[in-house]
């Protein structure tokens, strides 16, 4: 049996070149050597539209080594938006959590400001509309990224035959597929005149006056073409005004031609009437028209979804965004922002919008031409006007300009449509008035 | 047995004393044995129930941000607001005929199955618990497709007797009436069973010595069977009454509040606030509104049915 002895001189040549070798050795990167991150993606509605991000994912997380996992969260029954209360308390959970409309705002303190990632995308995929800055962005610092799945406008989706027969409106003419809208006659004035006319011909416009988001988004439009904000963007209580008092009267004259049970309708309500055949138009994004093409065919070839009727103070449409916020006790931040930027690439944005059959909306003005929205149908170019490829109308969300944080109260208390009923239902002006004033006063606390 | 067990090692070991000997003895104790055999359930608890009510206590003491202490703050500010008291209104409105319309319905039902014959009262009573035994979330949906605003199945039916359409859900009074309704469907099966169980053990006995002093149905009812219910009546009324206050599902599932606010409850206005509105600490302070008022009910009716208990 040999024994081998190390002299000092041999130990000290080969912590040398072991430490020489270490350094020198070029970096060998492992299966997901770059970490972990995870990612809370809401759930789609489109069946497979989830296959798209989680496909882009992967893909990223082969190139990046970056071990990712998914989950997808439902927004029925407001599960996201418990999620993202919970991950807040807890400084705990996700590391890139999508959040809808409100939340950015809502928790913008344990959010990660992303503004090196947000200058970028605007550069290269175009300017955002200004309801994903005023949600998004908090004293010039961006909260989060706008997210293209789920982001939607809820916009008219009216039913060809019907509009043409009762109302003697050509849609497809007001909105041609793959041209600029013709729309200078659609007014407040001339959507009033077609609901009285649908609602005599036995197809009432199906607009909800409920509590639910659909029902606000719409008030929210009809309020902002009249110039009428609860709150304005300062803060101030702005109800007893002319432009609110005009909105309440458009309302209540709306009101009347609208089903009886609308005060009840939920979010799904307005789906089924299009569906059922029941009714000449309502607000949507395409949803309710991709359900009809598989469960009432003949319902979905005669859908046109188009843009909102113009009001004294202009055009605006209810537009939902959907972001991907970063919290600020994230553990592989660079991580997220790279898998952010990449979710964000015009490539994906693409792909996202294929999956969901056009349904997803990117928040970025070079991105709202692609050829889906032109080639979804029956009938082809339905879709053609959904992303507002024309700029022809202003995206807004109910109450806004008001301070974010106000303005999420009035729009989930349903202050809009409750002003609205409780005026058509026969209270005096200055009472509904005097109503929303001390709920608005009362949204004030900080 | 056990105790003199116990005794038997506590002679035995003071006659050898030893050290460890008192932690022995307090081990050996029934009461500790009782503790540690609980302490499983304790820990659930205080888990799951004891720490949320604190927290929740804790959140209700801050700010909307949550990062300022306000003491009473939340609370001052809602007894300002006239939706928190038409919340509160209408939660006892709901709360109270609910309760005792299924106090009601479970009374007189328990009376009819009590003399339906011991073979076939098996079959009614699993029949009866059906509503009780289904998840409400579930059978609420159900229920919501009944009085669909625009499909109702009740307006088809009523359509048949040339009545309607009613408008369950977008009318104030209905929508109160439909969302009470499937309340009282879902719990009158609880007190059914309460009661029935208590209709079983009064003594025969007494009915007997009432009908040979000529006392007629509605006398024996009075001075027998209500009286030997009385605790069981008690007992079922509060914990009604607490579950009922706190119900969120029906409304949330059938109306979600509306029409104009006028079917909201504590916990379905809670939840707007808090979770829809992000403002968590004004949802937990009308969550917790209701609590000292339920507590003192707690503990009159309870402290009642324990001084019955005594005299009896």
């Amino acid at each position: 049996m040999s024994r081998k002895t190390l002299t000092r001189r041999q130990f000290v040549a080969a912590t040398a070149m072991s430490s020489t070798a270490l350094i020198a050795a070029p970096y060998v990167r492992g299966a997901y050597a770059a970490g972990k991150v995870s990612i809370g993606f809401w759930d789609h509605w489109v069946p497979d539209a989830n296959n798209a991000s989680r496909a882009l994912v992967d893909e990223w997380a082969a190139k990046e080594k970056v071990d990712v996992s998914i989950d997808y969260i439902t927004s029925n029954n407001n599960k996201i938006q418990l999620t993202v209360a919970a991950e807040a308390q807890a400084k705990s959970g996700h590391d890139i959590l999508q959040m809808p409309t409100w939340w950015p705002h809502a928790y913008s303190e344990n959010l990660e400001p992303l503004n090196d990632i947000m200058e970028p995308l605007i550069k290269q995929n175009g300017e955002v509309n200004g309801t994903v800055k005023y949600l998004g962005q908090a004293g010039g610092k961006w909260l989060a990224v706008p997210a293209t799945p789920g982001s939607q406008i809820k916009g008219p989706c009216s039913r060809i035959d019907l509009m043409k027969k009762l109302a003697g409106i050509d849609v497809q003419e007001m909105y041609p597929a793959g041209a600029p809208a013709k729309a200078d006659n659609w007014t407040m004035d001339t959507f009033l005149k077609a609901a009285e006319a649908c609602q005599k011909g036995g197809f009432p416009f199906g607009i909800g006056l409920g509590e639910t988001t659909d029902s606000v988004d719409t008030a929210g439009a009809i309020f902002q073409s009249f110039g009428a904000e609860l709150v304005n963007a300062k803060g101030d209580v702005t109800v007893k005004t002319d432009a609110v008092r005009q909105a309440l009267d458009y309302y209540k004259k709306l009101i009347a031609f609208l089903p009886p049970d609308a005060p009840s309708w939920d979010d799904a309500s307005n789906n089924k009437w299009l569906i059922s055949g029941r009714g000449a138009l309502i607000f949507n994004p395409p949803s309710a028209w991709a359900v009809a093409k598989r469960d009432a065919p003949q319902v979905a070839e005669q859908c046109w979804t188009h843009g909102m009727p113009a009001g004294p103070k202009g055009r605006f449409a209810p537009f939902l965004p959907y972001f991907w916020g970063l919290w600020s006790f994230s553990k592989n931040k660079e991580a997220a922002k790279s898998l952010l930027t990449f979710l964000s690439q015009p490539s994906s944005i693409e792909k996202f919008v294929a999956a969901s059959g056009g349904y997803d909306l990117p928040a970025y003005a070079n991105m709202t031409t692609l050829k889906t929205w032109a080639e979804e149908g029956p009938p082809k170019g339905t879709l053609y006007h959904y992303p507002n490829p024309n700029n022809h109308q202003t995206l807004s969300i109910a109450a806004s300009p008001a301070p974010p944080k106000i303005a999420q109260q009035i729009y989930f208390q349903a202050t809009l449509t409750k002003m609205a009923l409780r005026y058509a239902q026969g209270e005096k002006m200055e009472d509904t008035l005097a109503w929303a004033e001390g709920e608005c006063e009362g949204f004030m606390r900080s | 047995m056990a105790d003199v067990v116990v005794e038997q090692g506590r002679l035995g070991s003071s006659a050898r004393p030893r050290k460890g000997a008192g932690l022995r003895n307090v081990l050996g104790r029934k009461s500790t044995v009782a503790f540690f055999l609980t302490l499983p359930l304790i820990l659930l608890i205080a888990l799951l129930v004891l720490y949320p009510a604190l927290y929740s206590i804790h959140l209700a003491t801050l700010n909307k941000s949550m990062q300022k202490f306000v003491g009473l703050g939340n609370f001052t500010f809602l007894f300002k607001r006239d939706t928190f008291w038409m919340v509160v209104k209408q939660s006892c409105i709901f709360a109270l005929t609910a309760v005792f319309f299924k106090a009601l319905i479970g009374f007189i039902v328990a009376h009819f199955v009590n003399n339906v014959p011991a073979k076939k009262q098996r079959k009614w009573r699993g029949m009866l618990l059906v509503p009780w035994v289904i998840p409400p979330a579930m059978s609420t949906l159900a229920w919501l497709w009944l009085f669909d605003p625009s499909y109702s199945a009740f307006n088809y039916t009523l359509s048949f007797f040339g009545i309607g359409p009613v408008n369950w859900l977008g009318d104030t009074f209905w929508a109160r009436f439909s969302v009470i309704l499937v309340n009282v469907w879902y719990g009158a099966p609880f007190f059914l069973i309460m009661y029935l169980a208590a209709l079983k053990s009064v003594p025969d006995q007494l009915y007997e010595a009432a009908s040979i002093d000529g006392a007629n149905w509605w006398q024996k009812m009075w001075y027998v069977t209500l009286p030997m219910m009385r605790n069981i009546i008690a007992i079922t009324t509060l914990f009604s009454l607490i579950v009922t206050f706190a119900n969120f599902d029906i409304v949330r599932i059938l109306t979600s509040g509306g029409p104009l606010d006028k079917t909201h409850l504590f916990a379905t206005w809670a939840f707007k606030v808090g979770i829809e509105g992000s403002d968590i600490p004004l949802g937990a302070s009308v969550s917790l509104f209701m609590v000292p008022i339920l507590a003192i009910a707690a503990i009159f009716i309870l402290r009642d049915v324990s001084k019955r208990g005594n005299e009896a």
